[in-house]
């Protein structure tokens, strides 16, 4: 029903948007992103990153699974792609309801471990560099930060 | 065999998925190396990772240890000091091993000290040959990839990390979309072997003056490559394509290093870490830094893969330089390195 969908055309664009995420997030914010492999989830935490006050260089968590970064809020950028198929619990919990932004590459592979209350994100590699955002609120939170974004545009 | 004179260290390392403990004498000679690898699982699960909490760490860590310490014919009494993997990696992991070391240390009354992930991957050269200084160290894994600048030992200063995927988790990408095993590097390593870089592929160079990386956009490229036959109706040469995309990352990670080389006169290039072990990439590090006549450092596969070992070498030095870490020391999933 509230899905909002957003069309970005280049790197530039889709940093942008996760910058304009960022802006309305609070501590305990759970973002999910789906996406096939080169869609641009991470470049897309990248400008969440940004928008969050985040100076670090932001790289890619495929490996480590979780990295964590300070900024005006943390940041816990995770990658669970290598959990799929398990049951493997991290201690998501702590990070999901702690006090920084969560987002998630791969959420479908841990659906069952996220939070009720979250922003899912899918991701669609439409051509070059052209990309389609569905952002699908989970919970009143989320619908009311979709209506901002899209007041915003 | 212990003479009063040599120091021995006991190194933990459990910052990802490998379970390790190593002991060495005189921060160069290794008396025990034991690693509990999970690669076998990987490749039966498909390439995933079945397991990477810390409950496999906990099951691994004492047999590792016993292990160890059996190898070395070595006694708590004979330690110099415990070396532990202090962080970059997961929380969970890390703990094992800090609190592990820390107990240990306790126990049996052995100073303990902390080492960062990378300093170990850089340290494993130490076995190879010792370290000249100004040096520049290229740390090329799954996880990593990263060029450091090192003025003396214990110095380290970042100069160029990846800004998306790290060269490692880039051939595991490209090799999943090629339809290759788990894990992918070494697949694609004998594959670009066998077939020719005809397939132009982009490089990221990023800014003239700079040192960092991108293999996110070559990724991509590949991908592309792959959809455009497939709409076609083409066949792709996966060897081919292995071998472009082989020589667009190697053209890259050297070149880099050759100019940071150059710009801080270094007078060793090391390389370390898991593709390390990728013979395009010896091969190709063999030439030019013979053509600028620097001295390359590469360590034995075994030794460019997680292990402690390297831990156990970079903690040596931090030993002999005085750092201590006490009883609050934590696993610290970003830890910088400086």
């Amino acid at each position: 029903m509230n899905v909002c969908t957003f069309q970005t055309y280049s790197r530039e664009e889709t940093e942008k948007l996760g910058c304009r995420l960022a802006k309305l997030l609070k501590p305990s914010d759970v973002i999910a992103l789906e996406g096939d492999l080169g869609a641009g989830k991470t470049t897309f935490a990248k400008g969440l990153a940004k928008g969050l006050g985040i100076q670090r260089v932001v790289n890619s968590p495929t490996f480590t699974i979780i990295k964590e970064y300070e900024g005006d809020l943390p940041l816990y950028h995770m990658d669970v792609y290598r959990l799929e198929g398990q049951d493997e619990d991290l201690g998501f919990d702590e990070y999901f309801f702690g006090d920084g932004v969560t987002v998630v590459e791969w959420a479908q592979f841990i659906q069952d471990l996220l939070p009720e209350e979250h922003l899912k994100i899918t991701i669609k590699h439409v051509k070059g560099d052209e990309r389609e955002f569905r952002f699908i609120p989970n919970g009143e939170r989320f619908i009311q930060i979709c209506e901002e974004l899209i007041n915003g545009c | 065999m212990k003479t009063k004179k040599d120091e021995l260290i006991l190194a933990i390392e459990t910052s990802c998925d490998e379970t390790a403990a190593a002991i060495v004498k005189n921060g160069r000679e290794i008396a025990a190396n034991v690693v509990a690898s999970q690669i076998d699982s990987h490749q039966r699960f498909g390439g995933v990772v079945p397991e990477i909490a810390s409950r496999h760490h906990v099951e691994q860590m004492t047999m590792v240890l016993e292990e160890a310490m059996k190898e070395a014919k070595t006694a708590w009494e004979d330690l110099d000091a415990i070396a532990v993997t202090e962080g970059p990696g997961l929380v969970g992991a890390l703990l094992i091993g800090v609190n592990t070391a820390k107990a240990l240390a306790f126990a049996h009354n052995i100073p303990l000290v902390n080492v960062h992930h990378i300093a170990g991957h850089i340290y494993a050269n130490r076995f190879v040959k010792e370290m000249r200084f100004p040096l520049i160290a290229l740390v090329v894994s799954g996880g990593h990839t990263e060029l450091v600048y090192m003025k003396e030992h214990g110095s380290f200063e970042v100069i160029g990390e990846t800004r998306d995927d790290a060269a490692g988790e880039a051939y595991d990408k490209v090799a999943r979309t090629l339809g290759l095993p788990y894990p992918g590097g070494p697949h694609i390593d004998r594959l670009a072997h066998e077939g020719e870089p005809s397939i132009e592929l982009p490089r990221a160079w990023l800014e003239a003056d700079s040192f960092d990386f991108s293999f996110s956009g070559l990724k991509s490229a590949v991908m592309n490559v792959i959809h455009h036959a497939k709409q076609r109706g083409e066949q792709i040469v996966r060897e081919d394509l292995a071998a472009s995309f082989q020589a667009s990352v190697i053209e890259v990670l050297v070149e880099k290093t050759a100019r940071a080389a150059m710009q801080y006169h270094a007078k060793q290039v090391l390389v370390a870490g898991g593709v390390a072990a990728n013979k395009g990439l010896r091969k190709a590090f063999e030439q030019r830094m013979a053509e600028l006549q620097i001295e390359l450092v590469i360590p034995p596969l075994s030794l460019c893969t997680d292990n402690a070992a390297m831990i156990a070498a970079a903690g040596s030095i931090a030993f002999q330089q005085g750092r201590r870490a006490d009883l609050a020391l934590n696993g610290t999933p970003g830890l910088m390195l400086m």
